[in-house]
């Protein structure tokens, strides 16, 4: 077992998957129970294995790559099948093995209109490949496969099963995405020729770039580190490149929102931790004070753009706007506090803005509407009041209400701008503190606000005794319960997570923290 | 007549040269020359059964030219065998059959395989004469074959006449179509004037170097101090070129050809014809212009940058999808141009990049055409609007289309993206200014590009049916064959990431 683990646990969990989509493309399309099924089974192999790899991890050594397979894939150039697990990408692989299968469960009696459950779920079978394989991989070639593996099935899933506007917010999100990677590209490659290592392999170009003879000077970082500021910047998305993702989110069926929102914008935040502040550490103390900004810009921006909307999905998603400010700005000050922060955040947004979305999306089958102004009374014990205590507790977390997770990824980030990396201007990131406290006061605003008026009061005229209008059903309860049990108990332990990321985030800090006690040795000699 | 003028007197001139010496019947090594003379004496086979079995062998005679084609693939299969043998030398150097032939060899028979499977049912349907249409086929595959082996001014413009002459005629196939015609015409018009543009470039490059052998011209032209007379014969060799690989500025004649010639054509100009001309140009590149980077490079950049930005933009406005894959393949040829942009000091790698990027490009643009051609039948349309809702009626289709669309895109893990990555790691190499200049243009023509694939993508998955019509459609065995060749390769050399091996191409190690 052990040995199998070691060897195939990892592949086996990334692309059971993807057997499970190829079986499904043999079966015709009039089996839809059929196909559910497979699916299902497909995502919960993938889990099953997942937990064991969990079980069977070294969380006393969650700074190295565990269960690490390193085998030839295009020699020519060295780019290996190199995958591996450690402290960083634990939580991010949990979280994408959890919601997944939850979402196949929602989709049971939830296949969005035009129906076509074999081509969705394909889809959705295919993307969780793509989102567990960026989570494993440790090689940059490979790494960015599987980055761009996962705009496909996106794509389609917002165009053919989305919204009114869907044609334009798909090709939107496929293209701001796609100007970015190709952008990523160009750095990952100068990256591979500046080095002259002949490796994609991300600890060893880390090693080669601050190597002091051979190594890149703080210019080519820095200039390295804007293409990758591009690719990742995108995709989390960081202030003025967040246009896609109100229209993407507000588009897209429930299904794609909550992975969407729960695991692929976390795909650019965990580029940054990965790949750009490792491998680039000259270029991240260069971008930080301008990543800062731009993450306080998009914490305020976001909030007050949630104030604006008339629409509750388009709401939630400028919300996650602001939340992956906070992020972002974690992972700005180049503190281990800071990232860690950012890790616990990126979990955090994950469970409650994923939650927030299959809400959304129970009550727009419920009222056929999104829009405030029209709903009101969820708790009105005619209406739907098991939602809404639901609603009202993924709120709360959404605001960073102590005991429930949110707090743990938005204070600690707070928190770490007060004393950001030495090499980083203090009274700056000060400054961004209290803007991004500021924003937690604006997010209690719009999401009570938001909270308010659709869950509070007497329900509208025209939904009194509507036919659609019921409470909370089964594949709900089922896919739900375990997302808003972690966000309790996140909210309470949040050391479950803290632990885990702590050892591989520390040996990053301390390459900011060694960077900048060199750095005044240096000047002192 | 101006071009046979000057070939006539570029031979009278090598005859002179020779007049004192005794003539000697040149070695033949007859394995490997098997693939073309396989492809001549099947073909001239062919076209006897033709003449002698008249209407009754009609149907016939499309399968037969695809055996022929794949008889001559199996030389080229015993031959890559040979490993440590090759590469063969011929002619005294002016025919060399190496690794990087041998490839190229293999990807022409496979084209022309997959394009006589996509004519079948076009022509026969079509009511056009069928028969004469396979034997021209076969004749332009062989100019392809000669190509890749060609290393002599003559061979090269020889090769390049036969792989052109054939699809004159072939452009203007639907005669009772005006538009067919036209198509011909410009073809041949812009075509001829081409050659003589670049039999013009030959003779200056004889006259420099006194022989027609690439190796040797390469050495006179490193040894010679530059003349006008010399940047005059390499620029217009290289505009010659550019004519046949369809190159901003000089691609006008393209969008109207493909649109007017029938379809499988227009599929085999784009893809093999196309390519023939690229595998002449590296081959002169490589092996005669390996030492003048500084005169090729900055033109080169102008050619790639304004061919694929061009291209791009022109093919955002399309709405007929031939007519957008027309000028999409112009950008495509503004992709594979870049790495001559800086071969200086990698000669060997922008040759590599530029060869794999052939191979799957070969592949996902047939199967795009492929795609085109089975639902046309269906459709009678070629807008590309009529691609609308295929999602309902041909589930398979629509998958297939889209593995074609993403990787023309360079979306991974479909084979466009290699190709593309293996143009930027050239690009990108040194890390050069304007290497990296171009590669940034590259980056921001793939995403334009992207649109308008995307928009045919749209069409196919999230619009309902134009006209309402959701009938599944019929697919005749033949092109289903095709569509399954060309996903192979493509989904293969994307998941593999597939690299032909640096040690197969001996003959870049040995470029001066």
């Amino acid at each position: 077992m052990e040995d199998f683990l070691n060897s195939w646990g990892l592949t086996a969990m990334v692309f059971a998957p993807l057997v499970g989509a190829v079986v499904m493309m043999l079966i015709p399309e009039r089996d839809e129970e059929l196909h559910k099924m497979v699916a299902l089974v497909a995502s919960a192999v993938s889990f099953v294995i997942g937990i064991l790899l969990l079980t069977n991890f070294d969380y006393g050594a969650s700074g190295t790559m565990q269960f690490a397979v390193d085998r030839s894939w295009i020699d020519v150039i060295n780019a290996r099948y190199a995958i591996g697990m450690d402290g960083m990408s634990l939580p991010l692989i949990a979280l994408t093995l959890l919601v997944t299968p939850l979402v196949i469960i929602y989709s049971w009696n939830h296949i969005p209109k035009p129906g076509n459950a074999k081509a969705f779920l394909i889809l959705m079978l295919v993307l969780h490949t793509g989102m567990l394989g960026t989570f494993v991989a440790r090689d940059l070639v490979l790494f960015f496969v599987f980055f761009e593996v996962v705009l496909l099935p996106m794509y389609f899933m917002i165009g053919v099963w989305g919204g009114e506007d869907r044609l334009y917010a798909s090709i939107k999100f496929f293209l701001y995405t796609l100007f970015g990677s190709a952008f990523m590209l160009v750095s990952f490659l100068a990256l591979y020729w500046l080095t002259g290592s002949a490796t994609f392999n991300m600890v060893e170009l880390a090693e080669r770039v601050v190597d002091p003879v051979e190594g890149l000077s703080a210019s080519q970082q820095t200039l390295l580190f804007g293409g990758m500021f591009l690719g990742f910047g995108i995709k989390v998305p960081m202030f003025p490149f967040h246009t896609w993702l109100p229209d993407a989110h507000t588009q897209a069926p429930t299904q794609g929102s909550v992975i969407l929102a729960a695991v692929l914008l976390k795909l650019g935040t965990y580029g940054f931790v990965r790949i750009a502040l490792p491998i680039l550490p000259e270029g991240a103390v260069a971008w930080a004070p301008w990543i800062g900004l731009l993450a306080v810009i998009g914490i305020i921006y976001g909030a007050l753009g949630c104030l604006a909307q008339t629409d509750m999905k388009r709401l939630i998603a400028f919300s996650s706007v602001a939340h992956m400010g906070y992020v972002m700005l974690g992972i700005a000050t180049l503190t281990s506090f800071g990232i860690n922060a950012a890790i616990f955040g990126m979990v955090a947004h994950g469970l409650i803005t994923g939650m927030l979305f299959f809400i959304a999306g129970s009550v727009k089958e419920r009222y056929h509407t999104l829009e405030i102004k029209r709903l009101g009374g969820l708790l009105h014990k005619d209406q739907a009041p098991r939602m809404g205590w639901i609603l009202a507790i993924t709120s709360m977390a959404s605001l960073g209400l102590p005991g429930l997770a949110g707090f743990w990824g938005e204070f600690p980030a707070i928190l770490a701008a007060y004393n950001p990396n030495a090499g980083l201007n203090t009274t700056v990131f000060r400054i961004y503190m209290v803007v991004a406290a500021i924003g937690t006061v604006l997010a209690a605003a719009y999401l009570l606000w938001l909270l308010q008026r659709t869950a509070f009061g007497e329900p509208s005229e025209e939904f009194v005794d509507h036919p659609d209008v019921h409470d909370t059903v089964f594949t709900e309860w089922v896919a739900w319960v375990p997302m808003l049990i972690l966000i309790v108990v996140l909210g309470f332990v949040p050391g479950l997570i803290f632990d885990v990321t702590n050892e591989p985030v520390s040996i990053i800090g301390d390459v900011f923290k060694n960077m900048s006690s060199g750095a005044a040795l240096g000047s002192g000699g | 007549m101006l071009a046979l003028g000057l070939l006539q007197s570029l031979i009278a001139q090598t005859l002179l040269a020779q007049t004192d010496l005794e003539f000697v019947r040149p070695h033949i090594d007859w394995h490997a020359f098997a693939p073309e003379l396989i492809l001549v004496g099947w073909g001239a086979l062919v076209t006897i059964v033709d003449l002698v079995g008249l209407d009754r062998v009609r149907r016939l005679i499309g399968p037969l030219t695809g055996i022929g084609f794949l008889l001559a693939m199996v030389p080229v299969l015993t031959l890559w065998d040979l490993g440590e043998e090759i590469p063969r030398i011929l002619f005294d150097g002016a025919y060399v059959v190496d690794n990087y032939a041998l490839l190229l060899k293999g990807v022409f028979l496979l084209s022309g395989y997959v394009v006589v499977l996509l004519a079948g049912n076009y022509m026969a349907e079509g009511d056009y004469y069928d028969s004469e249409f396979y034997q021209l086929i076969a004749a332009s595959v062989l100019g392809m074959l000669v190509m890749t082996s060609a290393r002599d001014l003559v061979t090269i413009f020889i090769a390049l006449e036969l792989v052109s002459i054939p699809a004159y005629m072939m452009a203007a196939w639907r005669k009772r179509d005006l538009k067919s015609n036209e198509a011909g015409l410009k073809y041949m018009l812009m075509g001829v004037f081409a050659s003589a543009i670049l039999l013009y470039g030959m003779s200056l490059l004889y006259g420099a170097a006194a022989d027609t052998r690439l190796t040797a011209i390469g050495e006179s032209l490193a040894a010679a101090d530059s003349a006008p007379f010399i940047t005059l014969g390499v620029l217009f060799t290289i505009i010659g070129f550019a004519f046949k690989v369809s190159a901003v500025p000089f691609h006008t004649w393209a969008p109207d050809t493909y649109e007017g010639a029938p379809t499988p054509l227009t599929a085999f100009l784009a893809v093999a014809s196309k390519a023939a001309g690229f595998v002449g140009l590296i081959s002169i590149i490589v092996f005669a212009f390996g030492d003048l980077p500084e005169l090729v490079e900055p033109f080169m950049w102008i050619l790639s940058a304004a061919t694929m930005t061009v291209g791009n933009l022109i093919a955002l406005r399309q709405d007929n999808v031939v007519r957008m894959l027309a000028y999409s393949g112009i950008a495509q040829a503004g992709y594979m141009l870049a790495p001559l942009a800086v071969y200086g000091g990698q000669l060997a790698e922008a040759q590599q990049a530029i060869v794999i990027y052939l191979v799957i490009y070969a592949a996902m643009n047939l199967g795009a055409f492929a795609v085109v051609i089975i639902a046309a039948r269906k459709t009678r349309s070629g807008d590309i609007e009529s691609f609308s809702g295929m999602l309902r009626w041909a589930p398979g289709l629509t998958t297939a289309m889209t593995i074609f669309l993403f990787s023309l895109a360079g979306i991974p893990p479909m084979g466009g993206f290699w190709a593309k990555f293996w143009v930027f790691k050239v690009l990108t190499d040194g890390w050069e200014l304007w290497g990296t200049l171009l590669a940034l243009v590259a980056a921001v023509n793939s995403v334009i590009a992207a649109f308008y694939y995307l928009n045919v993508a749209k069409q196919m998955w999230f619009l309902p049916a134009r006209d309402g019509d959701n009938s599944p459609i019929i697919i005749p065995p033949a092109l289903t064959a095709a569509v399954a060749i060309t996903v192979i390769v493509t989904l293969l050399t994307g998941v593999t990431g597939w690299v032909p091996d640096w040690a197969d191409f001996p003959a870049v190690a040995a470029a001066p």
